[in-house]
């Protein structure tokens, strides 16, 4: 049996759901407390529900920056002001973190510090990296007078990544606490649920920044 | 230092909002004072402020919503009496003053009376009708009380305090931008609205995962009640909804705190976005609303007819499409935007498509009647209310689907009535048939009935003398959100509709009667068995109230309508169910962190309202350092012993046994 | 005390059922009575244009048809609580009434043959009675531009060269084509005697087409919330006949009234309320385009606003 049937078995060992009961036998009565689904179970999946929250709040930014793509206002344009090659760095810092990130939960898995730590330190440097790459890029593009106050395009622009920005920079937040609770309290089993969530916050960052360097950064060059 | 916070915040000039919000602070203030003199503080906080009890939870968020109903009521008294005065007059209200009155209404109602009820009665009864001990995220389900009552308390504050928004419910800009509203108003009611806003969607996230991975053994999905599956609609819509909301309400933000320009006239904005994107949030947000209330009616009525309810299963096909359907009609709300004639009829038909699974509800509810045994009991009475406004409210909401028909009554008093009808009808009505029907549940003594019933017919009578006059006024060219008018056949109508109100005030006055005078007569009243109605559901199966760990021992389930189909074979066979085995129950502990949470947001809130940056940033480090005091808890849980609970259990079982056995020598 | 279980309890008795019917029917007869009282004027029921009648005709028949659902299910709501009430000891008790496949059919099928038969006739009326759709005309059209102010209208008439603010004369029996837009915030127009309703927007032009069959006096509105001023933007619609008509055009242009200029029209736009109609002599061309394209800025919002707090920079 692979690992993770096996951790499922452990987490799970009664369901109940759609399936019922069937005819394979009741509990016995000490275990009818535990007659549905485990805490690791219960916790990915509320968490899995509000990242599904927090992809429909992306979608309305994504939305209005559809909407107002065009409306620059005799202003700069994404064709005069994106640069494909900070956007590439940036989208390999922030794969490469969610590589990292992989990395760490399965540090965490097996108990490896080494292997754990590194990978929440190099998630961390690498998000680091992202922010001031993208930092910059903002900068750049306030000192040319193309901030976000200058036309409802880049006022989109500006709302849709940096929202992503500020998820990310809340990521990494939660990353430093996360290495201090594992650091004080070890690898408790809802220590461990909380990096099973962090994770899936961090890989989800990474989906939405595809979307983004879709839309806005490749699309808008091709404008 | 103080950001744009002065001394003339205060509104010295106007005295209505000053005095109406010292007394009403003054009034919670007081009754701080008297409850810390009288030493129950350290009673509230352990039992209801720092508790996670969903049960707890659920009684302050009703709590809360009873309390913002009797402040949007009295704005409602203002606006009635102001219009039944107006004519060829200035009335009381100057403008300015008029327009902070409806906008708060509205706002008030929606957000801060019937969200809180409708969760306040989701967070009470359906962990009890799962067969489960608590939600899934009891800790989290507590800050998201306290974040909606942070959002109230700002709303409030704005009384004697700067202002509020002069908008209408609904800031729509340009109007809403900081060129047409430069005051705060409008940020008391952006940031208000974020905040528990973020409480809301918690909540949605808490019960969806509740409904969908908690159950007691043997509850299949299609044998939950239905009131379950109607809190899971809601929920769902809240989770799809709500972040729709905040991106919009954001965006509004930025353009006034940051020069953004998303709804402004120049630079590009675009002020059609905002009414797709608010209509967006603002349309589900309403099936938000009304699915729990159709679940209560569900519950009510099968239980008060004595039958099961009416196809159930077509209840809940039902209730899914109603969630799917309430994303596809949004842009019946701006028919006369100019979409062209393609565009609006698409809307139009999408939102007679949902009007079928709502007609089939009623049906069902009717059928449901059929053959029973019918009690009217004051929520049977509700409920029958709640089916002959519904419907009426239902038809003219229909009616204002056809494009060419509201190109005549949009925003005209026709629509307020309209949405009045199901709001009240649907909502309001619904919440006071659940209160009535879950309070001996919630609270472990019953209503006094007389009071009880003489508040419905004050509501029901007041309801359409209020209201129907708004529908004629409406077809008599009348438009919302007049502070005067000229048109002298208007008047008598709107006279009426400020009586209407009246009698509404005396059903108001007396619901509190009957809470208080209930409250005095408790030992008379006390619900001694669990199953003051003879219910059919799980909840009814515990004690009133019922203990923290709600069932001693979670209950086998074997079909729909558990408890009904346990307590007829009880009673069929004069058997009482054998002792059960029991064993340790660990339950989760108090925590502050949602109260604390609320407090540091509140500040946040205000700071960020009067641009007190330093006080925001302060407020938001305390707000981070509570998650994270909260997250370096070790012990989450506490045990109660085996012993305590048997004693607590056999109590419960001795008076339902003394009970059956007077039943069984009646038959 | 002991409990009382809802199924042992005593029969009440019948009166209190058939008072609440008799109630609700005294309560209607009231209503109707009040309405034939006051000799109440449905003016939305009264149209006087073509696009008001074809708007409330599929009123009127949407009504008839959502009453011919919703009239039965509130008589049977009523009928079935009355009938089934545990003290009716006439009525048959189907404890195990829970689900029937035909009636399954029934309850589906109301619903939706009803809204096939509403949505056909919303889908037909959207696209007759589009705003945008002109209306059948022996030749004569009138164009007017109608700008909303805060808190006043401007009308203008580009190929007669005069303006007016508050008051909208028009010839009787002639199609009117609006060009409208906004120099604020978000406005409605409405004449409710005449049709359909149409937004107003800055820097975008919506149309809306209307006539008034005989000459009359008319209400005209907003009839969407612009801010404090609101209540006051209501103004006359005069339907002329055709060659009063002229004679009025004629009259405006010799006054010695204003002229609509970008100055004029700065003052104009600048909040204010309970403006007296007034009318303009000439119009600078293409002014309205100049405001629709925003070469004419938008209007201010408050100037010397003592509301706390407000903010001292000015929209960029």
């Amino acid at each position: 049996m692979s690992i993770a049937q096996e951790s499922a078995r452990r987490d799970e060992p009664y369901r109940i759901g759609l399936g019922g009961w069937g005819s394979s036998g009741f509990p016995r009565a000490e275990h009818a407390e535990r007659s549905f689904a485990s805490k690791r179970v219960i916790t990915a999946f509320g968490f899995w529900i509000f990242l599904l929250s927090d992809i429909v709040m992306f979608s309305a930014l994504f939305a209005a920056y559809a909407v107002l793509s065009g409306e620059t206002d005799g202003g700069p344009s994404g064709t005069d002001l994106f640069r494909l090659e900070s956007v590439a760095l940036e989208t390999a810092c922030l794969l490469l973190s969610s590589f990292s990130c992989g990395v760490a939960t399965i540090g965490a898995r097996v108990r490896n510090n080494f292997v754990h730590y590194g990978g929440m330190g190099a998630t961390a440097l690498l998000g680091l990296a992202f922010l001031l790459l993208e930092l910059r890029d903002f900068t750049d593009m306030i000192a040319l007078g193309a901030g976000p106050a200058r036309s409802a395009f880049l006022s989109a622009f500006f709302a849709l990544v940096g929202c992503h920005g500020l998820h990310v920079t809340l990521g990494i937040l939660w990353l430093l606490t996360m290495m201090a609770q594992v650091f004080t309290k070890g690898y408790r089993p809802d220590i461990m649920r909380r990096i099973l969530c962090f994770a899936l916050f961090w890989h989800t960052l990474d989906i939405i920044w595809v979307g983004i360097f879709t839309v806005v950064y490749l699309m808008g060059l091709a404008l | 230092m103080l950001g744009k916070l002065t001394w003339a915040a205060v509104p010295l000039d106007q005295p209505i909002p000053l005095v109406a919000g010292c007394v009403a602070f003054g009034i919670v203030g007081g009754l701080v004072v008297y409850v810390v003199v009288k030493g129950w503080a350290p009673y509230l906080w352990r039992e209801w402020i720092t508790s996670v009890d969903h049960k707890h939870i659920g009684v302050m968020y009703v709590f809360l919503a009873m309390v913002m109903l009797l402040r949007g009521f009295t704005d409602a008294i203002m606006m009635r009496s102001q219009q039944a005065l107006a004519y060829r007059a200035p009335g009381y209200l100057p403008p300015e003053h008029y327009d902070q009155i409806f906008s708060a209404h509205g706002s008030l109602m929606i957000l801060f009376v019937a969200m809180p009820f409708m969760i306040g009665l989701m967070n009470i009864v359906v962990p009890l009708q799962l067969g489960i001990r608590d939600v899934a995220f009891p800790t989290l389900n507590s800050v998201s009380f306290w974040l909606t009552a942070t959002g109230a308390l700002l709303i409030n504050l704005s009384l004697i305090i700067g202002e509020f928004a002069r908008t209408g419910w609904l800031p729509y800009p340009p109007l809403s931008e900081l060129a047409y509203s430069p005051g705060v108003g409008v940020d008391y009611y952006l940031w208000s609205l974020q905040i528990s806003g973020v409480g809301t969607l918690l909540t949605g996230v808490n019960f969806v995962t509740t409904i969908l991975k908690l159950h007691a053994p043997g509850m299949t999905y299609m044998r939950m009640p239905i009131f379950c599956w109607t809190a899971l609609g809601s929920c769902l819509l809240i989770v799809a909804a709500f972040p729709i909301l905040t991106a919009t309400l954001a965006m509004l933000i930025l353009d006034r705190y940051l020069g953004f320009h998303f709804f402004t006239n120049v630079a590009g904005g675009n002020v059609m976005m905002f009414m797709n994107l608010i209509w967006a949030w603002g349309h589900p947000e309403v099936y938000i609303l009304v699915l729990p209330a159709f679940g209560v009616f569900s519950e009510v009525v099968s239980t008060f007819s004595g039958k099961p309810l009416y196809g159930y299963r077509s209840m809940v096909a039902a209730t899914m499409a109603i969630c799917i359907l309430a994303f596809m009609v949004w842009l019946h709300h701006f028919f006369t935007m100019g979409a062209g004639a393609d565009v609006n009829a698409f809307f139009g038909v999408t939102t007679m498509i949902i009007a079928v699974p709502t007609g089939v509800k009623v049906f069902n509810w009717l059928l449901t009647m059929y053959g029973g045994r019918i009690v009217f009991k004051p929520p049977m009475m509700w409920s029958l209310g709640f089916l002959v406004t519904f419907v009426i409210g239902g038809m003219t909401g229909v009616l204002l689907a056809v494009p060419p028909a509201d190109f005549l009554l949009h925003n005209s008093l026709f629509l307020v009535a309209h949405f009045h009808n199901v709001i009240i009808g649907g909502v309001l009505f619904g919440a006071f048939a659940g209160y009535t029907f879950w309070f001996p549940k919630a609270f472990g003594f019953r209503l006094e009935e007389g009071l009880g019933k003489a508040a419905f017919w004050c509501w029901f009578i007041g309801f359409y003398l209020a209201f129907m006059p708004l529908y004629v006024l409406g077809l008599m060219g009348m438009t919302r959100r007049m502070q005067h008018y000229d048109v002298a056949a208007w008047h008598p109508w709107l006279l009426v509709a400020a009586a209407g109100v009246v009698v509404i005030l005396a059903g108001i006055a007396l619901q509190i009667a009957q809470i208080v005078v209930s409250f005095r007569q408790r030992e008379q009243l006390r619900d001694v068995t669990g199953d003051p109605w003879n219910g059919r559901s799980l909840e009814w199966s515990t004690s009133s109230p019922p203990p923290p760990f709600n069932f001693a021992v979670l209950p086998q389930i074997e079909g729909s309508d558990a408890y009904w189909e346990t307590k007829q074979r009880a009673l069929a066979q004069h058997v009482f169910a054998d002792e059960p085995v029991y064993a340790d129950i660990e339950l989760p502990r108090n925590s502050a962190t949602g109260v604390v949470c609320a407090f540091f947001a509140t500040f946040l809130g205000f700071a960020l309202i009067w641009h007190i940056w330093w006080l925001a940033a302060v407020s938001f480090l305390g707000a981070y350092a509570t998650f994270v005091a909260f997250a370096w808890r070790d012990r989450t849980e506490y045990r109660v012993p085996a012993a305590e609970v048997a004693r607590i259990d056999r109590e419960n079982r001795r008076a339902r046994r003394a009970a059956f056995a007077q039943l069984g020598a009646a038959e | 005390m002991a409990p009382d279980p809802v199924f042992l309890s005593r029969p009440k008795s019948p009166s209190l059922q058939v008072r609440s019917l008799v109630a609700l029917a005294v309560r209607c007869a009231g209503l109707l009575g009040l309405l034939a009282l006051t000799g109440c004027r449905l003016i939305v029921l009264d149209p006087q244009g073509l696009v008001g009648k074809g708007d409330t005709t599929i009123l009127i028949d949407s009504i008839a048809i959502m009453l011919a659902i919703g009239v039965p299910t509130i008589v049977a709501a009523l009928a079935f609580g009355w009938w089934f009430r545990s003290s009716n000891t006439r009525a048959r008790r189907l404890p195990d009434f829970v689900y029937s496949g035909k009636i399954e059919m029934i309850t589906w099928s109301i619903p939706l043959l009803t809204i096939m038969l509403l949505g056909g006739v919303a889908w037909v009326g959207s696209h007759d009675l589009d705003p945008a759709e002109p209306l059948p005309s022996n030749g004569a059209r009138l164009d007017v531009q109608a700008v909303s102010l805060d808190w006043k209208w401007l009308f203008i008439y580009p190929d007669l060269n005069v303006a007016s603010v508050n008051r909208l004369v028009i010839p009787a029996g002639v199609p009117v084509h609006f060009t409208l837009t906004s120099a604020s915030v978000m406005n409605a127009f409405f004449i409710p005697q005449l049709g359909s309703m149409i937004y107003t927007m800055n820097g975008m032009a919506t149309q809306l087409n209307l006539n008034a069959d005989e000459p009359g006096t008319f209400l005209g509105m907003s009839s969407h919330f612009s801010g404090d001023g609101f209540a006051d933007m209501q103004f006359k619609v005069e339907a002329l006949p055709p060659d009063r008509f002229s004679i009025w055009i004629d009259e405006t242009r010799k006054g010695a009234a204003a002229t609509l200029t970008s100055q004029s029209y700065q003052d104009l736009a600048k909040q204010s309320t309970n403006v007296a109609p007034f009318a303009y002599s000439a119009v600078e061309p293409d002014f309205f385009h100049k405001i629709v394209t925003q070469a004419l800025p938008p209007g201010p919002g408050p100037v010397n606003e003592v509301s706390p707090g407000a903010s001292k920079r000015a929209e960029k």
